[in-house]
């Protein structure tokens, strides 16, 4: 194969995943889409394997079978659930790959193409190597971290110690240095330096990051895994993995960014981390009046409304109460009452999640819908359904300048007239903090497990 | 007079990066955010188009570091290309619409 035709097969690759993300736009185009992603995948793999220089494929068919049958089977077998965990580790592996290739790079130049006369690599190679190992290796180690947290192997508080941002300040200025001194010095051992130092920085990085901040952190490793792709294609002048690279760059970025957004907070404090560690005993809850009430109540009050809204959040899916919720559903829309979920952008534990939870539960996406475009809803609303969610719908954010959540965007669950919260206790959610509507007078609080309390709800509707 | 005959290599590729990110920011922002999930496991899928790179490394006939490093790498990207793409369709699946 001559390299015009596989520069042109990997441009229609290329088009192929500009055509996979395309189809997102709709979840009616979206199946479509990925079919396009699987055929840009086939032709890039097709087409370097036709390449004269490949010779051995003993390595790449065992890589291949084995890789892709393990592959498999965890995509098949995992959880919805833990699909922030798996996409944390999916991450990973891109950075881990991005490093092994560069570092193949420096030991066999010839076969990409980038060695000198002498045997050497050159320059830009080495500049564009750099790059790719080092983001690669961040990518690698940070996603290994964001891993632990989300499958509870560590704790999610964040990792503070003193003078920890100098400390990481320093590890950083040294990889770049050692960077730069790679590019003039081609030397295996500051190479292999950079690189450690690269990987402790990924590890320093995240594990300053609590918790609640992980859907960020998912969508910054995202970004990361495209730009250490684009750094290894300027390496390979690989059109296919240069357009990948900067494609999946800019998708992580931008949900990275719609995330802080949704927590209305800024980029540089997540990254700089400590947030949302110690839940501060906020105001003495008992002490304020509340009004409890059972599954029966809930289920009257709902039978007897026009329409509900339900505020879903992360402890629905916890409790594994999403496929009874939406049975209730189901029984209350059999009773002519309009059933409308509302999700919040960082309801779920990475962009999107709650959406493909309930979608698990069949509930139809047409049902489901953003908080710009019903948060206006509320208002004309019988009851407000909040099950496993709190601070996304604490009016403090609104009022208190001074709290935690401040200025961050929530639903408006206690402009309508009845709100029925299903939660353990009063106690507050992960920021720590009072949520007034407890205490309101169109408040019922309907204290139990997510899931008994719906199937309470469910038995007493029937 | 010296005339410039080739453009860098260097410069062709800054070229389709550049686009391509302008590219993905326009096609990302377009992306429904119910679907948010989904695009992050199928992005995760086709960052692992890396493979390229790897099979490149683990092909010369006599063995050394760099056959190795693009053997092991081949294997990770498999991971991620077979895994992201079953489970991205095994979520699109499940967004059905109203049974009518």
């Amino acid at each position: 194969m001559t390299a015009n035709l596989a520069a042109i097969l990997y441009l229609v690759a290329g088009v192929c995943f500009i055509m996979a993300l395309r189809g997102l736009s709709s979840p009616t185009s979206a199946r479509g889409g990925n079919l396009f992603g699987i055929a840009g995948m086939v032709i890039a793999v097709g087409t370097t394997l036709a390449q004269p220089s490949v010779q051995d494929y003993l390595y790449i068919i065992i890589g291949i079978v084995a890789g892709g049958a393990i592959g498999t089977v965890i995509a098949l077998r995992i959880k919805m659930t833990a699909m922030p965990q798996l996409v944390a580790a999916f991450h990973s592996l891109v950075g881990l790959a991005a490093v092994l290739v560069a570092g193949a790079a420096l030991y066999s130049p010839e076969l990409f193409g980038i060695a000198e006369a002498d045997g050497g690599i050159r320059l830009i190679s080495r500049i564009e190597m750099s790059v790719g190992v080092i983001i690669g290796a961040i990518t690698f180690t940070g996603s290994l971290v964001a891993f632990a947290k989300l499958q509870e192997l560590v704790g999610g508080a964040p990792l503070v110690f003193p003078l920890q941002l100098s400390f990481n300040l320093i590890v950083a200025l040294v990889v770049i240095g050692l960077g730069v001194y790679f590019c003039f010095g081609q030397s295996e051992a500051v190479f292999w330096i950079m690189t450690a130092l690269a990987l402790l920085f990924g590890v320093l990085m995240i594990v300053r990051i609590g918790g609640a901040d992980m859907p960020v952190v998912i969508s910054m490793l995202n970004s990361y895994s495209g730009w250490a792709a684009a750094g290894i294609g300027f390496t390979l002048e690989n059109t296919v993995l240069i357009i990948v690279g900067a494609l999946v760059g800019s998708s992580g970025a931008i949900l990275s960014y719609i995330m802080c957004r949704a927590m209305n907070r800024s980029f540089i404090s997540v990254i700089m981390g400590g947030f949302g560690g110690v839940a501060e005993a906020g105001v003495s809850a008992s002490q304020k009046s509340h009004k409890p009430g059972s599954a029966d109540d809930g289920s009257f009050i709902m039978s007897n409304a026009g329409s509900v809204i339900i505020v879903p959040g992360y402890g629905l899916a916890v409790a594994q109460a999403q496929h009874v919720l939406r049975e209730m559903a189901d029984l209350l829309k059999k009773e002519g009452v309009t059933v409308r979920y509302a999700v919040h952008p960082v309801a779920g534990r990475m962009p999107g999640h709650m959406n493909v939870l309930l979608a698990e539960a069949n509930v139809p996406y047409e049902d489901v819908f953003e908080l710009d475009d019903i948060n206006s809803e509320f208002a004309t609303t019988d009851v407000a359904f909040v099950i496993g969610a709190n601070d996304v719908v604490n009016p403090l954010a609104k009022t208190d300048p001074q709290c935690p959540i401040a200025g961050m965007p929530i639903l408006d669950v206690e402009q309508a007239k009845t709100v029925l919260f299903v939660k353990r206790s009063l106690s507050p959610g992960y920021a720590g903090i009072d949520n007034p509507v407890f205490y309101r007078d169109n408040t019922m609080m309907l204290f139990g497990d997510a899931k008994k309390m719906v199937e309470g709800i469910v038995k007493a509707l029937q | 007079m010296e005339q410039i005959v080739h453009v860098h290599p260097l410069i062709i590729a800054i070229t389709v990066f550049v686009l391509a990110v302008f590219i993905g920011y326009y096609v990302v922002w377009s992306v429904t955010p119910a679907l948010h999930t989904p695009l992050m496991s199928v992005t995760n899928a086709i960052s692992s188009v890396i493979i390229v790179g790897a099979v490149l490394a683990a092909t010369p006939m006599e063995s050394g570091i760099g056959k190795i490093f693009g053997g092991i790498a081949v294997g990770l990207a498999a991971v991620n290309i077979f895994g992201g793409f079953a489970v991205t369709q095994r979520m699109l699946a499940m967004f059905k619409k109203k049974k009518t």
